[in-house]
């Protein structure tokens, strides 16, 4: 945690803490703090008036069928990407690893998608899946499918979970093949000796030593779902078409800016900073069992 | 590879080039997109292969502007992106190495409260604090400033792990030899921990310089005025116009700008971009 050899000095260490410091207090503990205090007021829907109510704005929230329904939506965005992100890349890092001479070439070409901003990589699935013009919608209906996600929801959800899937594919694909190419030769060798065909070694031996990787993928998969995924969603569908897509981190916003309800947000706000927290620590406790292995 | 199997092989090439074929689409189109004349964006089905309207395009957006309202040049634009987007990186680099600095190299009351706090930023992004951040910064009279833009998004507590992490691994020989030697703390940082840091440095750099560059939702919230837009801001704007048809090859021109820097950076800082990546989140 500290160095043997340290230096002393009275004032100095806290100077070289003071802006991060300054920072975190100012822009994170205040608004968080204060989002905390504001989820237990409820201001009169002409502004200035406001009274403490205690847990009433989170009961006011489970009451509400729109936020039981954000719920659900995020439930069902955050498996999707997920499962469907990790999925792809682990396929393509498996297959990648198999060919030496060209992981690195696939590599460059499979990075750079994690430097397209969400909002951006909304816009462009947009337009290709725009009803009037876009390419893909165009096709889809040349073989049948009626494609329109501005008034069908399933397909807009389909369509925001494309898009964060292909926003994040580049990040699980350098996990995975770093894991891929940190399990030793030897073993698989040792494998195909004994007679275990590709498919055998994937299952029984790759597989298992790449589930840290793929757990801790898993974590961090669930957190970009839940709160990267913002611009995605402004950008592509707005939550909509009548709330279909309408994720937590979206009505936070929503609630917050557009309907100026700021205790139901800051009550929200309450509540996804419990979310995330829960899965923080477990993403911590899990990276310090690895290391005590 | 263990053993030869030709078809095996064969099929994980067409696997990656399926895939980077279907990564690759949407950017293709954008680029399309952005070569073609507005009438022919708007009849379906598109074109799949460029036009004669590139550069046409590119000088309309950069110098001229596009959309109904105003028409601000969006090199202009561009700039705001790129002042935010280093303010953004240098700002966590230099705050989050001095605080580094700090909680390996010395002893000092309060020393893991301090560390613990920095720790707990990591649990609070700026998604999950919206309105009152919001409210804390309009306070501060900071709504469309770059001060704005910038300070609220600067604490990073991945840093100040990653800076910490590699000091711990520094061997404690040299600051043994720098004390014999009479160098004072803030000699030893400059003079020899700085320097060692580099690679560590330009890690970060391309994480955070990506990850500054893409902010979306906090100049969304705190921006007003055209003149203080981010480029990634006015490409989702300009694309969910309510009144009037989009301008798609503009907007796909806009598009691809936002892209390119970002993009540029990860293909050609590609080992650092792995590097910081791989160690931030460990």
């Amino acid at each position: 945690m500290i160095k043997r050899v340290t230096f002393n000095h009275k004032t100095l260490p806290y100077l070289l803490l003071a802006p991060q410091i300054a920072v975190t207090v100012i822009f994170f503990f205040w608004p968080s703090g204060q989002a905390i205090w504001q989820s237990m007021l409820l201001e009169d829907a002409f502004g200035g008036n406001s009274r403490f109510v205690w847990f009433r704005n989170f009961e006011r929230l489970f009451e509400d069928s729109t936020y039981g329904h954000a719920f659900w939506n995020t439930a069902v965005f955050s498996v999707l990407v997920a499962g469907i992100g990790l999925a792809l890349s682990l396929l393509l890092a498996v297959m990648a690893d198999r060919t030496i001479r060209g992981a690195t070439g696939y590599k460059t070409f499979l990075v750079w998608p994690y430097a397209v901003a969400p909002a951006v990589a909304g816009v462009l699935f947009g337009f290709l899946f725009n009803p009037s013009v876009g390419i893909l919608a165009y096709s889809l209906n040349a073989i049948g499918i009626e494609w329109n996600h501005q008034l069908n929801g399933t397909q807009a959800m389909i369509l925001v979970v494309a898009a964060a899937c292909w926003n994040q594919i580049s990040y699980n694909f350098i996990f995975f093949l770093a894991g891929l190419q940190s399990i030793p030769r030897s073993l698989i060798e040792a494998a195909a000796i004994d007679g275990a065909g590709p498919g055998r070694r994937f299952w029984t031996i790759i597989f298992p030593l790449l589930s840290p990787t793929g757990f801790f993928l898993l974590v961090v998969n669930t957190i970009y779902a839940l709160l990267g995924t913002f611009g995605i969603i402004d950008s592509l569908t707005k939550g909509g078409p009548g709330k279909a897509t309408e994720i937590l981190v979206f009505k936070v916003y929503n609630d917050g800016f557009r309907g100026q309800d700021f205790g139901g947000s800051a009550a929200q706000s309450v509540i996804l900073i419990a979310i995330i927290v829960t899965f923080t620590v477990i993403q911590f406790r899990f990276i310090e069992r690895k290391v005590h292995y | 590879m263990v053993e030869n199997r030709p078809w095996l092989t064969l099929m994980a090439h067409a696997i990656l080039i399926v895939g980077l074929i279907l990564i690759a689409f949407p950017v293709w189109m954008t680029f399309v997109a952005s070569s073609h004349d507005a009438a022919t964006m708007l009849r379906a089905p598109v074109p799949v292969l460029p036009g004669p309207h590139l550069l046409d395009n590119y000088y309309t957006v950069l110098f001229e502007g596009f959309g109904q309202a105003s028409r601000t040049p969006q090199w202009l634009i561009l700039m705001n992106s790129l002042i935010m987007a280093l303010g953004i990186c240098i700002g966590k680099i230099v705050i989050s190495i001095v605080a580094a600095y700090a909680v390996t190299y010395f002893r000092f009351p309060f020393r893991m409260t301090f560390f613990w706090m920095i720790f707990i930023t990591l649990m609070l992004p700026i998604e999950v604090r919206i309105v009152p951040t919001y409210g804390v910064v309009a306070d501060l009279g900071m709504l469309d400033s770059y001060s704005g833009l910038i300070l609220p998004v600067i604490a990073s507590a991945t840093a100040t792990f990653l800076f910490r992490q590699f000091f711990l691994s520094v061997p404690e020989e040299l600051a043994e030899a720098a004390r014999v030697d009479g160098a004072g703390p803030l000699r030893f940082f400059w003079d020899i921990l700085l320097p060692m840091s580099r690679t560590s440095i330009a890690a970060l750099f391309v994480i955070q310089f990506i990850y500054g560059w893409n902010q979306y939702l906090w100049p969304l919230l705190i921006t007003t005025k055209e003149e203080f837009y981010t480029i990634v801001m006015t490409v989702s704007r300009q694309a969910n116009v309510v009144d009037g048809v989009p301008q798609w090859n503009l907007i796909m021109a806009a598009g691809m700008l936002a892209m390119l820097p970002p993009v540029i950076i990860v293909i050609f800082m590609q080992r650092q971009f792995v590097r910081g990546l791989v160690d931030a989140d460990k």
